[in-house]
């Protein structure tokens, strides 16, 4: 039985019975859509959240930093995409993070794997990917936000862009600070107040973000976008990445309205693209990172990370 | 009491300040409150994650807003961060 069978049936239960709606009908379809998501979608997000908050809580921010101290290029960049994903991180956070790991000797290439990683495969997206696309696609998005992160992180390496950062990051002097001690108790409070700070942030993005995707299930056809940006069109990642990079978006918007891109005939590889270029590029990230580093160094950044998220999404298309 | 809030001015520090303020009320305890936005200073307190709350010099949260009970107990003499893990507190 599908796990989610409850969901399902609950969504016909008030859909058909209670409301009244006739299956097979377009308000029909959307509202049923629209009653089975929202508490799938919110109630999985909670779970994850909960379970990657308790593996997170033995990984502060300095562990990773004393974990990547004086690591090479390549294996480097493989434990910073790891680290990047359960170490808890935010755009905020950004400028005293490259900080700290430009001090501890963190080389430059190993922290853009970091910076990558981190906001393109944390614990929103893996919430809502599996609710919304099951588990293939979330292990094949997680592989490829690594696969980007890494790959990204070498080239940045590779190029010797030292130069580009700001110099005062290189005089910047970190103190110590003691290292806190939490009990599993601690974890578990911490892991709960966190859950309840992440949904409590997101869902009204994730409900409206749902509501459209309902409507469009139930009134486009199947194929509507197919026409555009299915197999047909060679140039859909490229738009993909094109339109998705200067959007500021979290998960919580961008995987619901994903899901009914894929739903109506765009192929997974541009979808995938598409999700990577919202969460991992952002304008207001940039606009962070520039107290640290040269706008050269956020150009060739910005084009490294996005020519690899396509080389992702055309692969991707092309194998699945 | 020296009060200071780490951070670049992003609305957590904001809430952190306005729920710290309301903490020290609460206790009636005279404190005079610093905004640190520069972030070499910032690092020189090993904080990596904003916004965070220093008293007297020594580090009591980092990366999160705690909830104005904890703040209270912090600014009481309490040991640093009881309760949670630095794993919120994104802006």
């Amino acid at each position: 039985m599908d796990i989610f069978y409850p969901f399902e049936w609950f969504s016909e239960l008030v859909t058909f019975g209670w409301l009244g709606l006739t299956e097979g009908t377009p308000l029909g379809d959307s509202v049923a859509f629209f009653v089975y998501d929202v508490p799938k979608i919110l109630v999985m997000l909670a779970v994850i959240v909960f379970l990657v908050a308790i593996v997170r809580s033995f990984f502060p921010a300095s562990r990773a930093r004393q974990l990547l101290a004086g690591r090479k290029l390549y294996v480097g960049n493989v434990a910073a995409a790891g680290l990047g994903v359960i170490t808890p991180f935010c755009s905020c956070s950004a400028v005293p993070m490259f900080i700290g790991f430009v001090e501890a000797g963190v080389p430059l290439g190993v922290t853009f794997s970091f910076l990558l990683a981190s906001p393109m495969v944390n614990e929103l997206a893996i919430g809502l990917l599996i609710p919304v696309f099951g588990w293939r696609v979330t292990l094949a998005y997680v592989l490829s936000g690594l696969g980007v992160s890494i790959i990204g992180g070498i080239i940045i390496g590779r190029l010797g862009l030292e130069r580009y950062v700001e110099e005062y990051v290189y005089a910047v002097k970190v103190g110590d600070i003691a290292e806190e001690t939490l009990t599993w108790p601690d974890r578990l409070k911490g892991a709960r107040a966190y859950v309840g700070e992440i949904v409590g942030k997101v869902w009204p993005w994730v409900i409206v973000a749902i509501a459209i995707g309902a409507g469009m299930h139930g009134y486009l056809p199947q194929d509507f976008l197919a026409r555009w940006a299915g197999e047909g069109n060679p140039f859909a990642v490229l738009v993909a990445v094109a339109v998705g990079v200067p959007l500021y978006g979290n998960a919580a918007s961008a995987v619901p309205i994903a899901g009914v891109l894929a739903d109506k005939g765009v192929q997974v590889g541009t979808v995938l693209a598409f999700m990577m270029a919202v969460t991992a590029l952002s304008v207001p990230e940039m606009i962070i990172l520039r107290k640290v580093i040269k706008p050269r160094l956020i150009a060739i950044f910005v084009g490294i990370s996005a020519t690899t998220i396509v080389a992702v999404g055309f692969a991707f298309n092309a194998f699945l | 009491m020296e009060i200071k809030i780490l951070g670049s001015g992003c609305a957590n520090c904001e809430k952190l300040e306005a729920a710290t303020r309301e903490a020290a009320a609460n206790l009636g305890v005279e404190a005079q409150f610093e905004k640190v936005s520069d972030f070499a200073e910032i690092m020189a307190f090993g904080v990596m994650t904003t916004p965070a709350l220093v008293v007297d010099g020594e580090v009591k949260v980092a990366g999160r807003v705690p909830a104005v009970a904890d703040i209270e107990k912090f600014l009481a003499g309490g040991a640093a961060t009881s309760g949670g893990c630095s794993c919120g507190g994104c802006c």
